[in-house]
């Protein structure tokens, strides 16, 4: 491919031709030859602009029909939308069903709401570079505001989250023990806890529960995803909390975190494949300590001291 | 050995009662060699286990069938469903099946009628008549139930989301023939919980879906007491994979899910519990099967008489409609397919179903022929008259093998239902695709045993032949779609339309409110509102359900 | 430098129309998955359009539609149809369902690639969304 096909593909990118948004996805999550070259030719101002929402929890919680809800807000404000939906993929197979986009399939015709789905493809640093490449190029198709949806059980997940300026992380009643394992990380990384399913029996206490255990208590916010109750209040908390990164700095601060983040796991991507190869050729005896065998391992490719 | 008084008790009191009011088919059931068939064959001593799970037919815990004599009283019905494509060509058929001596009749509605969408809708292009009668009216009800005196027949309608909409039809053609709605005598689906996890006809979300399902128990209780109001269906749920003990567990779940609805509105367990009926599949594996609907019929009395506290026999009663199944035809060697039904419809008469539909042999390549109806039709009729085991009830009671999966999956079943209830309801099992996932598990699981070789389908994986010819096949007039919008049309203009917008504004007052929605859907069907413009303002107070695609 | 290309195969399962039977869709979906695809389910009640719309956005090399309503002459045509419309002909349709036979060349002249009837193996349908996978990748400049 040269790179005359690459600058009419940005070209069509740029005038928001779905066909070419989603093509220069793959060929930057598959790693394609000419990745580099798409990324770079990236327009910074778009990217500058939009605002991530992380959106996280625990199966079952409503995340999608959530999200569903929240693009009808965002369009309502004439914003146009980039949705990411984060599924694992099978550890045995490499396969994966993304079923994500089928709760937000109220929004399948509306041309400014581009929905790709992703499988994690047992990438571990990979999957936040693809993740973090997808939001780019969204950006550079004219999208506004991005919501990247995961389940958030995983470090890979978790990590994609760290992509967002702004975080949800949302809960509902009767779903047991996998709330209690999530909290912990979680809580910290949230920046809003929803309490979705509000009109179940059991929300009021879980909300009093996150309450308590919550850095502020103004972050905690009841939503029901099916009825569409909360959504509004929840969209001007987002757009006043953005105001309030945007204004402190926090936003800048996330982001240059976020993009050390996305440089350490790419190198260690690109390391991976000479270290595979340095491996073979250390023709290691079995050892008590293979500590020492990495330092070793990483002398031999010219990285003393690690 | 003197009898024991249990029995003595049960011949005095039930046996005798049922007797005097519904004489036996014949006054004596011999075989060929001229002995007597006992009417019903017992150990030859009774215990307490005996009792506490078998019992005698017509008395708790009705393991051994809900009537006393079963099918020596009165065979089941041979219900045929069927529909085709236009009202008038489905009045034909029906008027064909009734001559060939079927005794119900069954109505298959086409999928825009099923989801509310009127012929002429976007969503109905290329849907109309296909699998069954497109109903946009009050008119096509008219001629569908043509020269059919609904006093006499019993008539079963597949439709779910909008039954309360067909079922005002059908009374106001009912009407319009002088008979009182105190006569017609039917089954509605009405079913809307396996839609949701296994059917895909749904239209609202299921909160109003129950509303308006208890909306119809209140107001058949005392308007169409012959009415059966729901049948509650696991014939979709095994048709999607399920097992059959799943089929039994999600199957009653649901039956739960809908008495707790009607008790939580207020109404009478005794009032509405007696005209729920159920819908089962039979799968050609006939002994689990026979145990499925034995099981079936006793946890179902004991739930309602130990969780909902029911205290008419009738309440307690399971009664069913069985269809062989679907899923198990094979496009291969077709012929195949009359004997993979007649096991399966043996199956349920010797579960002891009240109606029975056999599948025709060409239903994995398309829409029955008239032939094929008849064959399915006709292997009713052998298992009826000449195969006998009719003449005696519930004729595998006491193997032991029978005994033991009645058993198992009454537990299998019981547990389900345990963890579903923890779980917070099948409203809420569906809603996180819980059910959803439990089923797809055991239908992968199966095909990749076909595929695999594991498990033997006859002409599928095993015993193939060369076959070339297709067989004759019923091709669908594809005018029809036209046809039907044009009739549609003209009802539209004929009408009087400013009946019809206050018809149509009352109802969408009273959706909004709590008000029993039966008697103004009723006016609005007299006023030839058509089934889409009554689904749409119901759609604008209670919103839409979507698939949300659970894999 | 870059890394290995960690290509999958990705496609799109769907149901057009209003038939709610989708088991033999999703024990489709299913058996891909298990075969390294990577498989966007659509769910039930798609019309031709959002399936073609999600087609195109998630970038997939193949769809896949069932249907056991009898519409497939015009269900399937009309997905087809609506890819030509969003500029993606070229990404190939296939179908399943309760198909007669005597449909298959009036579907396949309407641009299906390939039918399969009632009894087809699922090892056969995933090597023809594997075939057609491969099919589409080396006919694409970009």
């Amino acid at each position: 491919m040269t790179s005359a096909a690459i600058a009419s593909l940005l070209e069509r990118v740029h005038a928001r031709d779905p066909r070419a948004i989603s093509r220069a996805i793959s060929l930057v999550e598959d790693n394609h030859p000419q990745a580099d070259l798409i990324m770079s030719s990236l327009a910074k101002e778009p990217i500058e602009k939009m605002m991530v929402i992380g959106i996280t929890g625990p199966p079952g919680a409503g995340k999608s029909t959530l999200t569903g809800q929240l693009i009808s807000r965002f369009r309502a404000e004439g914003q146009r939308l980039g949705i990411i939906a984060i599924d694992p993929s099978s550890p045995i197979s490499g396969g994966a069903i993304l079923g994500d986009r089928v709760r937000m399939m109220q929004h399948a015709l509306d041309p400014d709401v581009l929905v790709r789905s992703m499988a994690t493809r047992g990438r571990l640093g990979g999957l936040c570079a693809a993740a973090g490449a997808t939001v780019r190029i969204m950006a550079n198709g004219g999208c506004s505001v991005i919501i990247i949806e995961t389940v958030g059980v995983g470090q890979s997940e978790m990590d994609i989250i760290r992509l967002a300026d702004l975080t949800l992380l949302v809960l509902a009643p009767g779903l047991g023990d996998d709330i209690q394992a999530m909290k912990a990380g979680l809580l910290e990384v949230a920046d809003l806890l929803v309490v979705n399913k509000a009109d179940c029996p059991g929300s009021e206490s879980l909300a009093l529960d996150l309450e308590s255990v919550a850095p502020d208590r103004s972050r905690v916010c009841q939503t029901d995803a099916l009825t569409g109750r909360g959504v509004v209040e929840l969209s001007s908390r987002l757009a006043s909390l953005d105001a309030e990164h945007r204004a402190d700095g926090t936003r800048t601060d996330r982001r240059v975190q976020a993009q050390e983040r996305e440089i350490v796991d790419l190198a260690i991507e690109l390391l991976r494949p000479r270290l595979d190869l340095a491996v073979s050729a250390l023709h290691s005896e079995p050892s008590t300590n293979p500590r020492h065998l990495a330092h070793e391992l990483l002398l031999r490719l010219g990285i003393p001291d690690a | 050995m003197s009898k024991h008084p249990k029995l003595m008790d049960w011949e005095e009191k039930i046996l005798q009662k049922s007797l005097e009011r519904f004489p036996e088919r014949q006054p004596q059931f011999t075989n060929h060699g001229g002995s007597e068939i006992p009417r019903l064959a017992v150990p030859v001593e009774i215990d307490d286990a005996y009792l506490h799970d078998l019992g005698f037919p017509g008395s708790y815990p009705y393991t051994r069938g809900v009537q006393p004599t079963m099918y020596r009283g009165k065979l089941w019905t041979m219900r045929q469903y069927a529909g085709f494509s236009t009202a008038a060509e489905s009045n034909q058929r029906y008027r064909f099946l009734l001559d060939q001596g079927t005794t119900g009749l069954s109505v298959a509605f086409d999928l825009p009628t099923q989801i509310g969408y009127d012929s002429d809708h976007p969503m109905a292009a290329g849907e109309v008549g296909k699998v069954g009668v497109a109903i946009d009216s009050l008119a096509d009800m008219e001629i569908l139930f043509d020269q059919i005196p609904l006093d006499k027949v019993s008539t079963s309608m597949t439709i779910n989301a909008p039954s309360a909409i067909l079922l005002a039809m059908y009374v106001a053609v009912a009407e319009k023939q002088g008979v009182p709605s105190a006569k017609i005598q039917g089954t509605i689906q009405n079913d809307i919980l396996k839609e949701y996890v296994a059917r895909g006809t749904y239209i609202f979300p299921p909160r109003p879906s129950l509303r308006l399902i208890t909306d119809i128990f209140q107001w058949c209780a005392t308007e169409t007491p012959g009415f059966n109001t729901i049948s509650i269906s696991g014939y979709h749920i095994r048709e999607a994979g399920s097992t059959a003990a799943q089929e039994m567990a999600f199957t009653l779940a649901n039956g739960c899910a809908y008495v707790q609805a009607a008790l939580d509105v207020g109404l009478d367990v005794d009032l509405f519990a007696r005209r729920l009926s159920f819908f089962f599949n039979a799968s050609s594996d006939l002994l689990e099967e026979v145990a499925k609907f034995r099981a079936a019929r006793r946890l179902w009395a004991r739930i309602m008489k130990e969780r909902f506290h029911a205290r008419h026999p009738a309440s307690l009663m399971l009664r069913f409609h069985t269809q062989t199944a679907g899923s198990s035809l094979t496009a291969q060697q077709i012929d195949n397919n009359i004997v993979r039904v007649t096991l399966q419809a043996l199956a349920a008469v010797l579960g002891g179903t009240q109606s029975l539909h056999t599948n025709s042999r060409d239903e994995a390549l398309s829409l029955p022929t008239e032939d094929s109806v008849r064959t399915a039709l006709r292997t009713q009729q052998i298992i009826a008259h000449e195969s006998g085991v009719a003449d005696t009830v519930d004729p595998l009671a006491g193997s032991y093998f029978i005994e033991a999966a009645t058993d198992r999956i009454e537990a299998e079943a019981m547990a389900l239902i345990a963890k579903i209830d923890q779980a917070g309801g099948v409203v809420s099992c569906i809603e996180d695709g819980f059910i959803q996932r439990q089923i797809e598990n055991s239908a992968y699981a199966f095909q990749r045993q076909v595929e695999n070789g594991e498990r033997v389908v006859v002409g599928v994986n095993r015993f193939q032949t060369d076959e070339e010819a297709s067989p004759p096949l019923l091709r669908l007039d594809p005018a029809v779609e036209t046809d039907q919008v044009s009739r549609l049309k003209a009802v539209r203009a004929k009408r009087d339309q400013s009946t019809v917008d206050s018809t149509l504004r009352i109802l969408g007052a009273a959706a909004a409110g709590k008000t029993n929605l039966m008697p103004i859907i009723l006016e609005a069907v007299k006023s030839y509102a058509t089934l889409g413009e009554i689904c749409q303002v119901l759609r604008n107070n209670f919103g839409e359900y979507r698939d949300r695609g659970h894999l | 430098m870059t890394t290995d290309t960690t290509h999958k195969n990705r496609v799109l399962i769907g149901k057009a129309g209003l038939d709610g039977h989708d088991r033999g869709a999703k024990v489709i979906a299913r058996a891909l998955r298990d075969h390294g695809f990577e498989v966007i389910y659509t769910g039930i009640r798609r019309t031709p359009e959002e399936i073609a719309a999600a087609a195109i956005q998630e970038d997939v090399a193949a769809v896949g539609l069932s249907s056991l309503s009898g519409a497939h002459l015009r269900l399937f045509p009309a997905v087809v149809e609506a890819l030509r419309q969003a500029g993606a002909s070229d990404i190939p349709v296939l179908g399943g369902g309760v198909i007669p036979r005597e449909d298959v060349p009036l579907l396949i002249e309407a641009g299906i690639t390939e039918i399969f009837t009632p009894g087809t193996s699922v090892a056969t349908i995933v090597k023809a969304f594997t075939e057609a996978c491969a099919t589409h990748r080396s006919g694409r400049t970009l």
